[in-house]
């Protein structure tokens, strides 16, 4: 705690403020759409989410009867039925569009010739008359109606079966898993050479490795695409498992390595003298203490594959059924624009499991980061 | 269902052909030149000549065949026609000299050049700053590095949906245009608004990456010395003076870096703008333009291999930076 002497309460206050105002500013967007992903079309369209917690209200009006529903009692003719939706509630009516609030419920509102209406809290009305009522058009009355806040996991549903959401979810897990494991295996041994062996051109090929991290994508797309259609790999997973591998390398053998390096000399040295051979020493010895940073490079890895969306536009096909999460979320945003149900429920079977991963493995994501940028300065 | 299985077992034959390789492989050179017998100490200084290739091997094959080769290549291509039939020299780079929408593309990431890596880092900064000095920091910290998980297509969507718009009268249901309408103006199309809808699609990528710019520079602050802090309380500094003149200067270092990080991907920024606005109403950028040139209808691959070398030869200065700073640090 250090700095006590220059703080005052007001700074610690003015500190406090800021950080929540940053942490709102920073989950809003996101909290936004996962409200609205539980909320049905109509109450998306009918209100903001941020008032999703509160009751809604609504104006609409509802047609009473017509002469064919009435029925004769003591003398009376009358017309009931319900002016409500199951699981509203009624806040006013009224009986025309100029005061469709004139009314609360239990008033009784006088009609023309001695006919009259009343509309109780519940939502049965009843509308009475001397004489027969002759309307071949029933009566128009106008409630203000109030809605308890609800939530629905309907667009869940439909979004995995209906939108072939549960299939992408496969094909994202298809290509992820290889995607993620290979490329480890491969760099963890390279990181090694790189860091414990001795050999001419190490120190080219470890600046050549640090050049590559920066390479843009998109330059290799077109002629790796060429290549395997070459070869006759085609589009496939084969393909975008072994671009993902490429693509993922230079990071994973820099962190690695650096990583690696940073292990005590004495260890790796005594097992030498004991005679434990190079491949020994890697398995049993190097590979477990790198624990950390496999995982951080696991992570990484992880998130930019099931994130991705050019590579797997590029080396997968773009039929329905071969498409990622990334790729249905991209076609439903040209082709369902406007359709926020659909929109925010399959945005969030894709950020889910990154979440996930996320939350429950931060700790190694940040010592990644640090170990990938920090020593770099 | 069966490609899951197709994956698994990709998964094992790929650990297997591996683990088979880096064993098999090893094994080999030491039958071959064992550590043993009348030629022992030659034998073993071949082996350790050949073992380092038997472990890097695999990589180097992986980054010439799926990175230095598609380099090579496409720096071909840009000097190709548009399905790479035959030489037109300079053609594809004096098109794009003299293309309007190319010279948009390049105005705008250079924008995105000024603005994101910026506010990205000036924000995480302060972020990293403040949460270090409060008590639920921790979860601050994780709120604000979360959107660094979620994929930009998904960033795009929840951003699309802030933006949203509905005609006048009808309720707002973006949070952007009810906050408009609520200060009383009528609301707007904010992603088709000229020249300011680049700054609505930068706003994303801010979202993203002041996560990673906290994180980074949280652990550098955290790094400082305590007695430069400690005298310049003791001189009487005030906690702004403290921030801005004694720790700031000690990180620029990482800030740097940070700043470099973000540069990157932003030259690279391709899936925000791609599932936002496609680059219409004026925010094409490189990467865009260079996917629509490549796959969109008939393609170009000499004019898009051309942007790619553009981009490419914007992130070089970095690469080289990146590779010298590395180079420093092993010595």
């Amino acid at each position: 705690m250090e700095g006590m002497a220059g703080r005052s309460a007001r700074l610690t206050w003015a500190v406090n403020l800021a950080a929540a105002l940053l942490v709102v500013l920073w989950v809003v967007p996101t909290l936004g759409l996962l409200v609205s992903s539980f909320r049905d079309r109509d109450q998306i369209a009918a209100s903001g989410w941020w008032r999703a917690a509160f009751p809604a209200t609504a104006s609409s009006f509802v047609r009473a009867g017509t002469a064919a529903d009435q029925v004769e009692m003591n003398g009376l003719w009358v017309i009931a039925g319900s002016v409500l939706a199951p699981g509203q509630g009624l806040q006013a009516w009224g009986t025309s569009a100029r005061a469709p609030e004139a009314y609360a419920p239990g008033d009784v509102a006088d009609l023309k010739a001695g006919a009259a209406l009343t509309v109780a809290a519940d939502g049965r009305y009843q509308l009475t008359s001397p004489t027969p009522f002759t309307e071949k058009r029933g009566l128009r009355i106008f409630v203000t109606t109030i809605a308890p806040p609800r939530a629905t996991f309907e667009n869940y549903a439909r979004v995995i079966g209906a939108e072939g959401l549960g299939r992408a979810f496969l094909n994202t897990m298809t290509v992820t898993i290889p995607a993620t494991v290979i490329p480890i295996l491969i760099a963890a041994f390279a990181a090694y050479a790189l860091a414990w062996m001795q050999f001419a051109g190490r120190a080219l090929l470890l600046a050549a490795v640090v050049g590559l991290l920066v390479v843009p994508l998109q330059l290799a797309l077109i002629p790796l695409l060429r290549l395997h259609n070459e070869i006759g790999l085609g589009k496939g997973y084969l393909g975008i498992w072994l671009a993902h591998t490429g693509f993922g390398l230079p990071l994973a053998i820099y962190l690695l390595r650096n990583y690696m390096a940073g292990l005590p000399k004495e260890i790796i040295e005594s097992a030498r003298v004991d005679g434990a051979t190079e491949f020994q020493i890697f398995i049993r010895i190097i590979l477990p203490l790198s624990f950390p940073a496999l995982a951080s490079f696991a992570i990484f890895q992880f998130l930019w594959v099931w994130n991705d969306l050019l590579v797997a536009t590029v080396f997968l096909g773009n039929r329905p059924d071969q498409l990622v999460m990334t790729g249905v979320l991209r076609e439903l945003l040209g082709s369902r624009g406007g359709d926020w149900e659909i929109l925010a429920a399959s945005a969030f079977i894709s950020i889910a499991v990154p979440l996930l991963v996320f939350f429950a493995l931060q700790k190694y994501l940040v010592r990644g980061l640090l170990a990938g940028s920090v020593k770099g300065g | 269902m069966e490609a899951l299985i197709l994956a698994g077992g990709t998964i094992l034959a790929g650990v297997f052909a591996c683990t088979a390789w880096f064993w098999g492989a090893n094994l080999a050179l030491d039958l071959i030149c064992p550590a043993r017998g009348p030629q022992a100490g030659r034998n073993i200084l071949r082996a350790n000549m050949v073992r380092p290739w038997l472990f890097i091997g695999p990589a180097v094959l992986f980054l010439g065949l799926y990175l230095v080769y598609p380099v090579l290549k496409s720096t071909l291509m840009s000097f190709q026609d548009a399905s790479g039939a035959r030489f037109v020299g300079l053609a594809n780079y004096r098109w794009l000299a003299g293309d309007a929408k190319f010279r948009e593309a390049i105005l705008n990431n250079f924008l995105w050049l000024l603005v994101v890596p910026a506010t990205a880092t000036f924000i995480g900064l302060v972020a990293a700053q403040i949460t270090d000095r409060i008590r639920w920091g921790k979860f601050a910290k994780s709120m604000i590095f979360m959107p660094m998980a979620i994929s930009f297509v998904g960033a795009g969507v929840i951003w699309k949906f802030i933006y949203d718009f509905r005609a006048e009268g009808l309720a707002q249901i973006g949070l952007l245009n009810a906050f408009w309408v609520w200060l009383g103006h009528s609301p707007q199309t904010w992603l088709t608004l000229p020249f300011w809808n680049n700054f609505l699609l930068m706003a994303v990528l801010i979202w993203i990456q002041t996560g990673f710019a906290m994180v980074i520079l949280s652990a550098a602050l955290r790094g400082i010395p305590e007695e430069t802090v400690e005298a310049a309380i003791l001189d009487g500094a005030n906690p702004w003076q403290l921030f801005f003149r004694i720790k700031v200067p000690q990180i620029w270092g990482t800030i740097a870096v940070v700043w470099t990080t973000i540069t990157i991907t932003v030259l690279k920024v391709f899936d925000i703008v791609f599932v936002m606005t496609n680059g219409e109403w004026g925010t094409q950028v490189l990467a865009n333009m260079m996917y629509n040139w490549m796959f969109r209808g008939a393609p170009d691959y000499g004019r898009g291999s051309a942007i790619a070398l553009v981009i490419m030869a914007l992130v070089t200065p970095m690469m080289i930076w990146n590779i010298r700073a590395a180079r420093r640090e092993t010595g």
